[in-house]
């Protein structure tokens, strides 16, 4: 049987939508498109069916920069440590909490 | 609310619109499955919805005019081939992607412009469906748009093929024009736009992206005519044999 | 070697304390191939599966039902999209996916080399095909591998509408005059026993899911999920006056369980192995879109590289 060679899936593109305004945009997936422009088209059909999305942001996956688990370690552990940048590091006298924190 | 006469044209008008969405929407979700992308799929499944979806509530306000108790899958599926009043660009197989793209943008064109006008129809329950049906042709219109350039300028053979499918379409683009009998007075009682000022529109913007795109207007002096009376051509046929069959073979019972 | 045993502890542990494993995270190789396998497969079932369902999109008989079945048609195509998606997290290649598919080396659901033949198969599938894939998406949503979960979770959403529209449109029919329902009871019997072998074959002969379900990428059995779906679908049947067509079938009181008949799984293996009535056509069906989009993926690709302000390089 002959081989199926296909020549091109297009480039891919990670999906980020916002579902109302002032909300964070959340990832939600990819899409193959060719270009931006098709990639938000592609985009608002795929992951918009039911209303789900005020804005959509895409970006090449290839562009995408991301920590590795090995950085997991030195990157994030150390901020466990800095318990002072939390409000509960902080004692507030009674009194004071119960009515006018 | 209106005198009976104008409601008659009103009737037909309808009819003539919701026309050629069901059967353009029936040639757009032939497509499902066989797409060129999954992505692709998608979209053409989407445009295809939104089309059926169209007919679907024009006729729904057609039937509450004509007063008949008919309903509206009555006139999409117990009607013949000479009662349908679609134009004839909509009912041309649905081809190569190149064909069913420039048919899209040159419908999806001139759709716009009506629909826009109808948002300031006399007759509010058009007007009221025309602002929601506007924004979806606006999205259609983009789609079809995008995909003229990428074909346009893409390679040779995309050109070509464009170039093709517009040579085979052209003499079907002037019956976007017309409106059957019922213009003249409607348009007097400001219920529907000239369709004059829409042509002159719809040259300018199809004419834009052509010429961004190196794609040519054929010069051609035969232009197909007759749809809006019934007129059609030998592929409407096949076409409601197959959207009609599971409906006819058993009538007068619930789906 | 040591620190690969470690990893694989700390990544065993992870699983079992219930947390997700991510695309970047370490992973064993094994659990890598089978997911992206099991993935594809399930990517490769929904676009495949728009075939069947979609040949009726231009025979529905109501205005309504076109655009009901249009919409569900689409779904699927999204889901088959967000499905390639989460097996591209893993380093799969989508134009290998896919070529896979079109070469047969990887598989689709075997349910869908059967042909619908009447309008009734679209209510039929909807009820039972969307049900039981619904039965085994919602313990996948449970799985351990972050993006295939969250994937599944968006499916699970989207699919109760499915199965919905399937009963909807089994139940007007199942009511309807004579013709329409030997036309639902005719789809009922050609459909029922193919549903229960889409969760494939029983425990005992089912040689992946010992790995599967350590690795929780599997969280319970074939048969456990069929019995699921069996004790869900019976009534529902029944409260619509179909007959299940099981001659051996009966209820259970002590376990609460439908106990059927013997499942003819020679024909599963049958139908796996190439010998369906449309495991050509659907390939064929595929492989011809496929060339004959070659053209315009093409055109659009070269499109992005002429007009850098789309940005549009490799």
């Amino acid at each position: 049987m002959a081989q199926n060679k296909i020549d091109t899936e297009l480039y891919l593109w990670e999906v980020f939508v916002q579902d109302k305004f002032g909300e964070p945009f959340t990832h939600c997936g990819s899409v193959h498109a060719s270009d931006s422009e098709m990639a938000l088209q592609n985009a608002r059909d795929a992951y918009s069916r039911r209303n789900e999305a005020k804005t959509i942001w895409i970006v090449k996956s290839s562009e995408i920069i991301s920590t590795t688990p090995s950085d997991e370690g030195p990157f994030f552990e150390p901020s466990n440590d800095k318990i002072y940048r939390h409000p509960q590091f902080y004692t507030i006298p009674k009194s004071v909490k119960d009515k006018l924190f | 609310m209106f005198e009976k006469k104008i409601e008659e044209n009103l009737f037909q008008l309808l009819v003539q619109i919701a026309d050629d969405k069901l059967i353009l929407g029936h040639r757009l979700s032939e497509w499902c499955g066989h797409a060129p992308i999954l992505e692709e799929d998608i979209a053409l499944a989407n445009i295809a919805l939104d089309n059926i979806g169209q007919a679907n509530s024009l006729y729904q306000i057609a039937v509450k005019l004509e007063n008949k108790n008919r309903s509206e899958d009555e006139l999409a599926f117990f009607r013949d081939e000479r009662e349908f009043r679609n134009i004839q660009i909509v009912e041309l197989p649905k081809g190569d992607f190149a064909f069913t793209i420039v048919r899209q943008f040159l419908y999806d064109n001139f759709s716009f412009l009506l629909f826009q006008k109808f948002c300031d129809s006399n007759f509010i329950e058009l007007s009221d469906v025309s602002k929601k049906i506007v924004k979806e042709i606006s999205y259609n219109l983009r789609h079809s748009k995008e995909w003229i350039l990428r074909l346009g300028i893409g390679t040779e053979e995309s050109k070509f093929n464009t170039q093709k499918a517009i040579d085979k379409i052209w003499e079907f683009t002037n019956e976007m024009f017309e409106f059957g009998n019922v213009e003249n007075f409607l348009i007097e009682k400001n219920i529907i736009p000239n369709l004059d000022t829409i042509k002159t529109d719809w040259e300018l913007s199809v004419k834009k992206i052509f010429d961004n795109t190196n794609l040519q207007i054929p010069n051609i002096s035969y232009f197909a005519s007759g749809g809006r009376n019934g007129f059609h051509t030998e592929y409407l046929g096949y076409l409601l044999a197959e959207m009609q069959i599971v409906a006819r073979s058993n009538p007068n019972v619930k789906w | 070697m040591i620190n690969e045993e470690l990893e694989l502890q700390k990544f065993e542990q992870k699983i079992a304390n219930g947390e997700k494993i991510e695309p970047k995270d370490w992973m064993p190789e094994k659990y890598r191939k089978q997911l992206i396998r099991m993935i594809a497969q399930h990517a490769h079932s929904e676009i495949v599966g728009m075939l069947p369902e979609g040949n009726w999109i231009t025979r529905a008989p109501s205005l309504r039902r076109k655009m009901v079945l249009l919409a569900k048609v689409q779904d699927e195509g999204g889901h088959g999209l967000y499905l390639y998606s989460a097996a591209e997290t893993l380093g799969a290649d989508r134009k290998d996916l896919i070529e896979a598919l079109l070469n047969g080396k990887m598989k689709y659901s075997n349910i869908f080399n059967y042909p619908t033949l009447s309008w009734a198969d679209i209510g039929i599938i909807g009820w039972l095909v969307d049900g039981a894939a619904i039965v085994n998406q919602t313990m996948l949503a449970k799985c351990s591998y972050g993006p295939y979960s969250r994937a599944m979770i968006r499916i699970c959403k989207e699919e109760n509408f499915h199965k919905r529209q399937g009963y909807e449109n089994v139940s007007v029919l199942a009511q309807g005059n004579a013709k329409q329902k030997q036309m639902v009871q005719d789809a009922l019997n050609r459909w029922w026993w193919q549903t229960l072998m889409m969760f494939g074959p029983h425990d005992e002969n089912s040689t992946n899911t010992v790995d599967l379900m350590r690795w929780k990428i599997k969280l319970e059995t074939n048969d456990s999920l069929r019995q699921r779906f069996i004790n869900l679908t019976i009534p529902q049947a029944y409260a619509i006056g179909l007959t299940i067509p099981d001659n051996d079938l009966k209820y259970n009181e002590k376990t609460q369980n439908w106990e059927i008949g013997k499942i003819n799984f020679d024909e599963l293996y049958n139908v796996i192995n190439g010998n369906g009535p449309c495991n050509r056509i659907r390939i064929a069906e595929r492989k011809k879109s496929y060339e004959e989009g070659n053209w315009v993926r093409i055109a659009a690709e070269n499109y992005a590289l002429k007009n850098k302000n789309n940005y549009g390089t490799k």
